[in-house]
């Protein structure tokens, strides 16, 4: 029998994670991942995650069967986990019920965060809301202008948000915020990061926290009737892929599809789409594939998805993809937006542009691979807070000189 | 030995703390951030801090974000950091360069200690690299003598200051305050502490920064530590313009706060 690759511990993946952050934050790391390792193994730590997940969010998320969208992917069978359907519209929540427990359990009263689509910011306003914490959430200018109702439901929910007007004023820039603010407040202060990358405890702990989707995706397709032939997710940091693969990661017959931004293409240079057009480097605290020019400089990313727009990756993905155990593809932009309009055509089911990457994705695999498989993509989100930019981009907006 | 624990030997004996001043290169240009780098020596800074600019520069506060983003936008290069050390080293100080990871990792250890060894560059300090992921930097720099210069912070555990001591050579850089750079109305009573615990730990010279921007405090400093290090306050004296005279005047400050002549 071979190892299992599932729920691997980090703090590398193969040669890629670690963390390269500065000595000012290690105390902190160190204090955070001996919290982790002690918190997820007790039993009231585990059950109350499993209370809020219930209760709260609104677990188990269904699959749901989408016939008249997979006519457009060769016919193949469809399956949607409905990450789109947890209070607060996406997979990110999560995440942070798991990180807003940990944080009251190590007694700090005040959570900072990144957020790109303002979905994460979202989430982590609303745990803090729930939980009593005091809550600023950092997102670059670009996004806090075309997310701007998430800007008002932070805001709403008591959240302080900070607009970052520095470098690309996209989520990189955020986070390189938040990094500062965590270290000039760190003795009162926990970054609940969004995304399965940064620097250990984040890449093995974040994916710890979204392996919910897998376990439940996994027994949901044995009760249909057997494993699907691949599962397709998209990536932005990548914490909604590596939740939908961990748990099919030693289930060898079954492809494991991220699906990266490739913007205008990615020959074009404007892009986010790491894996396929970037190499190794150190970007946020962990080693991984980043877009970056001959020198080390990190590039700026493009995407019509706030939430993928970001020119790193998560260290296990990178890992995955070097073993050949996952895949992972560009899909540009314009793809993307036609699967967001085939979704909510064909099934009333309107996607977070994040996600139609992934169904973009779906369309060509089903295509590639016919009417006998069997796909399941990851909704992780719902497209509210994209109606604004889908109406722009489809033209349905009311002419402004009209 | 090496030119930067003789030189901190000779500052010692003379009785007071050495002046330590950063620069980004590039800012505002090339050729500008060079002669600001003479200015420095000129002006009483004993060793200088060459910084090449990057993109994503997590520890520094907004005026050296700043310059960066300026340097960056003018185009330049990991080499012109080598160009400006060497200037460093003929106008008669010790350089250093202040590097963020990628950068070096990029070049390669081997070939970013071997150039900075060539351009006369004593070691290098690395804000995002502690000693526990640095192993490969350490030993890179270790076949070239280029001295590894790691910071301490006021939240560094003992097990970690015996860590941190162990792998630095040159000094140890130890941090003020937590947070980023920039200027403060005053130096956190947490550095007296970090240095007395850099030293317990068996550091043979510690140096100060984060926050010092005058000479009262550069005094302040210079009685407990063998180093005061000053970036923020000469970049923004530097500014946009590339005001020389202004530089030269915050340097004459902040080296007569070492002296105790403040
Ligand atoms: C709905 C949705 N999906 C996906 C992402 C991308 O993040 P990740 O790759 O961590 O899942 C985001 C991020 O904002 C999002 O809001």
């Amino acid at each position: 029998m071979t190892e299992s690759l599932q729920s691997a511990p980090g703090p590398f993946f193969g040669e890629f994670g670690g963390q390269f952050v500065p000595e000012a934050l290690m105390a902190a790391l160190d204090e955070l991942t001996d919290a982790y390792e002690k918190a997820r193994i007790d039993p009231s730590f585990t059950e109350e995650l499993v209370r809020l997940a219930r209760d709260y969010t609104g677990r188990p998320s269904i699959i749901t069967d989408v016939p008249r969208f997979a006519k457009h992917a060769g016919g193949a069978r469809v399956l949607l986990k409905r990450e789109d359907l947890n209070h607060t519209g996406s997979h990110k929540i999560n995440n942070v019920l798991g990180q807003a427990l940990l944080t009251k359990r190590i007694g700090k009263t005040r959570v900072i965060a990144e957020t790109g689509a303002g979905q994460h910011g979202v989430a982590t306003a609303t745990a803090a809301a729930l939980m009593d914490l005091e809550c600023v959430i950092y997102m670059g200018e670009e996004d806090t202008e075309r997310q701007a109702l998430n800007v008002a439901r932070m805001r709403l929910l008591g959240a302080e948000v900070i607009p970052v007007a520095t470098g690309t004023r996209t989520l990189r820039d955020a986070i390189n915020e938040a990094f500062r603010d965590w270290v000039a407040n760190v003795d009162h202060t926990n970054y609940v990061f969004g995304t399965a990358a940064g620097p250990h405890p984040f890449p093995a702990m974040v994916r710890d926290f979204q392996r919910i989707i897998s376990v439940e995706s996994r027994a949901q397709m044995l009760d249909l009737g057997g494993l699907p032939d691949a599962v397709v997710a998209c990536i932005g940091g990548g914490s909604n892929a590596i939740g939908s693969f961990d748990a099919f990661l030693d289930d060898t017959d079954v492809r494991l599809i991220g699906c990266e931004a490739a913007g205008d293409g990615v020959e074009t240079g404007r892009h986010a789409a790491t894996l396929t057009g970037g190499r190794p480097g150190i970007l946020h605290g962990s080693r991984s594939f980043i877009l970056q020019d001959e020198e080390g400089q990190t590039l700026p990313s493009h995407s019509i998805s706030a939430g993928l727009d970001y020119p790193g990756v998560g260290p296990e993905h990178t890992w995955l993809a070097s073993i050949g155990r996952a895949e992972y593809w560009p899909v540009t932009d314009a793809d993307a937006m036609d699967a967001f309009r085939l979704l909510t055509r064909t099934e009333g089911i309107m996607p977070a542009i994040e996600s139609s990457h992934a169904l973009a994705g779906a369309i060509r695999l089903g295509n590639e691979l016919g009417p006998d498989a069997t796909v399941l993509v990851t909704l992780s989100g719902r497209g509210d807070k994209d109606v604004e930019q889908a109406a722009r981009w489809f033209d349905m907006l009311p002419k402004e000189d009209a | 030995m090496s030119a930067l624990t003789d030189r901190l030997a000779e500052v010692r004996a003379e009785g007071r703390a050495a002046l330590i001043g950063y620069l980004p290169v590039g800012y505002p240009t090339v050729e500008a951030s060079v002669e600001a780098m003479r200015v420095l020596v000129d002006a009483g800074c004993d060793i200088v801090e060459v910084g090449p600019p990057y993109s994503d520069p997590v520890l520094d506060g907004p005026v050296i974000q700043h310059a960066a983003a300026i340097a960056l936008e003018g185009g330049v290069k990991v080499d012109d950091a080598f160009t400006a050390v060497e200037a460093v080293a003929q106008a008669g100080a010790v350089p250093v360069v202040m590097s963020y990871c990628n950068l070096m990792i990029q070049r390669g250890y081997e070939r970013f200690a071997q150039e900075l060894k060539a351009a006369g560059g004593a070691g290098v300090i690395t804000p995002d690299l502690t000693p526990d992921t640095g192993q490969d930097w350490i030993a890179a720099a270790r076949a070239e003598d280029v001295d590894t210069i790691f910071l301490a912070a006021p939240s560094t555990t003992r097990e970690r200051m015996h860590l941190t001591v162990g792998a630095s050579r040159g000094f140890v850089y130890a941090t003020s305050l937590m947070g980023v750079t920039g200027e403060r109305a005053s130096v956190g009573s947490a550095a007296e502490r970090v240095v007395v615990e850099a030293r317990a730990a068996g550091a043979e010279f510690v140096c100060v920064g984060l926050g010092v921007s005058t000479g009262v405090q550069a005094a302040d400093v210079a009685a407990y530590a063998d180093g005061v290090i000053v970036g923020s306050a000469f970049v923004k004296a530097l500014g946009d313009h590339g005001d020389m005279e202004a530089l030269r005047i915050k340097v004459q400050e902040l080296a007569a706060g070492v002296r105790g002549q403040s």
